[in-house]
Order: structure tokens, then sequence, then C-alpha cells
């Protein structure tokens, strides 16, 4: 239930309402819980309305984090 | 889309895996097995599916708690949402709790007699609704943790903008925080660490759970939804106990702050307050949930139509207050599987899709 996507806001239309996109589909999004999101933001969204706005570096820094896990993983892994 | 396959990376969750495998086997020595509840259905959900369960050690357990709200929700609230579609009143839902038993039927059996239930993806569209049928009452089920609890009480001003005079909510609305405090104080429930809610969390804030570290000494992670997430909110824990620390830990800083969603919380302070609320299977638990303002009355359903959504009498056999707290697996249930499945469910956490019996019946059986 608590379930909720990222999705980036491709545009804010001229009703203050949230154009947003996930995997080629388009989306509507209720921005009046993040009143400050900006087009290209990231965004967490649940039941229709953006919760939170993603932090883009913190979410890079972490794929990195997790890259490397993996590589020393599969290395570990060849040198078997 | 990197922010969800980049967290779902196999060798990374493989390498996880590895160490926490090794982190507990030198935790095992000095440290009877942990108990890890992850407090929320999402996370309950994820673990099951992808196979979280399978790469841990026997001495690190994890419990699924009470964060499920469709799953929490009184058969008594069920009730008074059916007295009131029987009444010609448009039942605005979302889709969850269509099948959800009420002490004796569900949404979905008085829909079947003809009464007007209608499924909403986002609680938006019961202005809509409200506005196309302006002759006719519409009621929204309002329910949820406080993710879900932000959208849903929009309505309240969104409807006051409108100048609409025919919607109101049912509340059913329930805090994670005080649920936390139940189960610690349940000396039957075994609880060394808490998975923390991720989306929960980014509404109140990750401080929001420093009471239970410092006063409580219980390690708490406010971890994604993610598998890596997961695993790496796990392998904190795990290093936590065989350290000796206990610590407050925001694993999801991509989402989460330390004060949370400010903008939510204000609408919250505008037009809640905080009530006792009853938990299906687990009791009334003090301050535990949000009901409508005075002054905003007129939105509050239960009041507007003198309905009350106390208790009601659930199946007896149903165990799913144990499985809330953790205190039986749901294959520990008699009726899991035979007299009980996602089909043909007897208790709700077999109907919702983030139920702790539905992720066991549809992944681990
Ligand atoms: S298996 Fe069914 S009856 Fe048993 S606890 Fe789960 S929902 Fe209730």
């Amino acid at each position: 239930m608590c379930l909720a996507v990222p999705m980036k806001l491709t545009a804010i239309d001229a009703t203050g309402k949230g154009v947003s996109e996930l995997e080629g589909t388009t989306y509507s999004v209720d921005l009046s819980l993040t009143p400050d999101a900006k087009a290209g933001d990231y965004l967490i969204v649940h039941a229709g309305f953006a919760i939170e706005k993603l932090d883009q570096e913190e979410a890079d820094e972490r794929l990195k984090l997790f890259e490397g896990m993996a590589q020393m993983y599969a290395e570990q892994d060849t040198a078997k | 889309m990197k922010y969800i396959d980049g967290y779902r990376q196999g060798d990374a969750g493989k390498f996880l895996g590895k160490r926490i495998v090794e982190n507990a086997a030198l935790l095992a020595d000095k440290h009877e097995p942990i108990y890890i509840m992850e407090v929320c259905g999402s996370h309950t959900m994820a673990i099951s599916r992808f196979g979280i369960r399978d790469l841990l050690p026997p001495n690190v357990k994890l419990l699924s708690g009470p964060g499920c709200p469709v799953c929490v929700t009184d058969a008594g609230y069920i009730d008074a949402a059916l007295s009131l579609a029987r009444k010609d009143v448009i039942i605005a839902t979302f889709g969850d709790m269509v099948r959800v038993p009420g002490s004796k039927k569900s949404l979905a059996d008085v829909r079947s007699e003809g009464a007007d239930v209608r499924i909403c993806y986002s609680p938006a569209q019961a202005i809509t609704l409200a506005q196309e049928n302006p002759e006719r009452e519409v009621v929204f089920m309002a329910i949820g943790f406080e993710t879900t609890m932000a959208p849903v009480t929009t309505l309240i001003p969104s409807a006051e903008a409108c100048g609409l005079t025919n919607l109101s909510l049912l509340t059913a609305f329930k805090l994670v925080p005080p649920a936390l405090n139940a189960l610690i104080a349940d000396a039957e429930v075994k609880v060394d660490a808490f998975i923390c809610p991720a989306h929960v969390s980014a509404i109140i804030g990750a401080e929001a759970y420093r009471p239970y570290v410092e006063e409580r000494g219980v390690p708490c992670v406010v971890c994604g939804f993610e598998p890596l997430d997961i695993l790496y909110g796990i392998d904190n824990i795990v290093s936590q106990f065989l350290n000796g620390e206990c610590a407050l830990v925001n694993q999801y800083s991509r989402v989460v702050t330390d004060a949370g969603n400010a903008t939510a919380q204000k609408l919250f302070e505008t037009f809640l307050t905080p009530v006792d609320a009853g938990w299906r299977g687990i009791g009334v638990i003090p301050m535990s949930g949000m009901g409508i303002r005075e002054q905003y009355e007129k939105y509050d359903a239960a009041k507007r139509f003198g309905v009350s959504t106390d208790g009601g009498s659930p199946d007896p056999g149903c165990m799913c207050g144990d499985v809330l707290k953790g205190k039986i697996i749901p294959s520990d249930c008699p009726m899991f599987g035979d007299a009980c499945t996602p089909q043909n469910p007897v208790g709700p956490c077999m109907v919702s899709s983030e139920g702790s019996c539905a992720a066991y019946f549809k992944y681990e059986r």
C-alpha cells in the first residue's frame, strides 16, 4: 500500500498538475505535497501524488556503492 | 530505469548476502539469533518476492510487522462502510479494500447486491466523483499510514476549494510510531531491531525513530523497498550487533530526510487530530490513529451519518493479529492455504497485496 515509484517530472501544466514519465508512459501527478518540485526532478509517486523528491546525488552515490559490490563479487567469483 | 533496476543487481545482492552470512557466523558465538522486524507490508512483499529470506543464515530472522494498513483495518470499519453502501451512498475506495471481510460481508459482496462501490487509484478521483454526482453522497474510505494519509487528507482542502458538500471521509488512519511502542512493550513479541518503513519515513522523517534507539535500545534502520536496500539494511543491523552498537541509520537517504515532508506534516496538523485507534487482531492502541478535527467535522463520514467503526466481529479462527505482531508466520495458521486463500480470503492479511499471508501464499509455499 505504501509502495511508490520514482518517476521523472517532465513538465508542470497551467493548472499546477505535474506530468511525469516512467518507462515511456505518461502520468499525471498531483504536486500539492511537493510544492517546490521542478521539471527534471525525480519524484516518488504514491496514489497519484508526489510524496517526496528523490535526491539524485544520494541515489547515484548509493548506485555506485552497489556497483562496486557487484564488481567485487564478480572478481571473487572468477578468482575461485 | 536506473533508479529501480540499479537497486536490484544480482551480484551486489550476493555480495551482501555473503557478508551477512560471514558476520552472522561471528555473531553466533556471542549472541542469540537476532529477530529483525520489517514493519511495513511493502517490505514484507519485497522480501518474499526477491527471496531475501533464502540468503539469510539461521541466526538472522525476519519477522513481518503490522505495517499493512488494509490488514489492520477493523471488521467494524468495513461494517460501517457496508451500512453506508446500503444507504445508497457512493463508496469510493482503494481497490485493496474491496474484498476485505467485515463481520460477515465485504464491499465486493454488497456491490454484487447492487451497492455503488467505486475503485479509485488516487483519492483525487473522489473529488471528480462528488462533482459528477451532486445529488448523491460520496464517502471515501480514508485508510492508510502516514504515506497514504497525506494524499487522502488533501481531499479536505480540495473539497473546501471546490465548495463540495457531498463528500466525506470514513477515517481509519494509522500511525506507525505508536504501533512500534506497542510492539516493544509487548513481552510476547521478540524484536531486536526494526527495518523502518521507506515511505512512511519520507513523511515523518528518520528522526522519528530516535526514541526507540536511544530510550529502548532497539536499532532502527530506514530502508528503501528495493532488494539491495533491504539487504544493505540487514547487513547494517547484523554488523551493529556484532560491534555492540545501537544506532539509527537512514539507508534510504535518497528519499528520506531527517525531518520528513513539512508540507504533509502541516496538512495533518491543520485538518487532523490524534485519536485512539483499533488495530484488527491487535486491539486499541492509544493515540495511534488520526481523526478529522472538529472544525472540519462535516467531512467526517462517521459523524455525518452516525456510524461506528469500532471492533466488529471478524472470523475468530483468523490469526491475523498474531501474524501482524510477528508471533507466528502465516503458514502456522491452520487455515493458511486451505480454508484461506487469496481467492477465498478469511482475513485481511490474505486479501491485501501486501499482507503477510498473501506474500507467503504467493512466493513462499
Ligand atoms: S491465513 Fe487467513 S485466516 Fe490465517 S491469519 Fe492469514 S488471513 Fe487470517
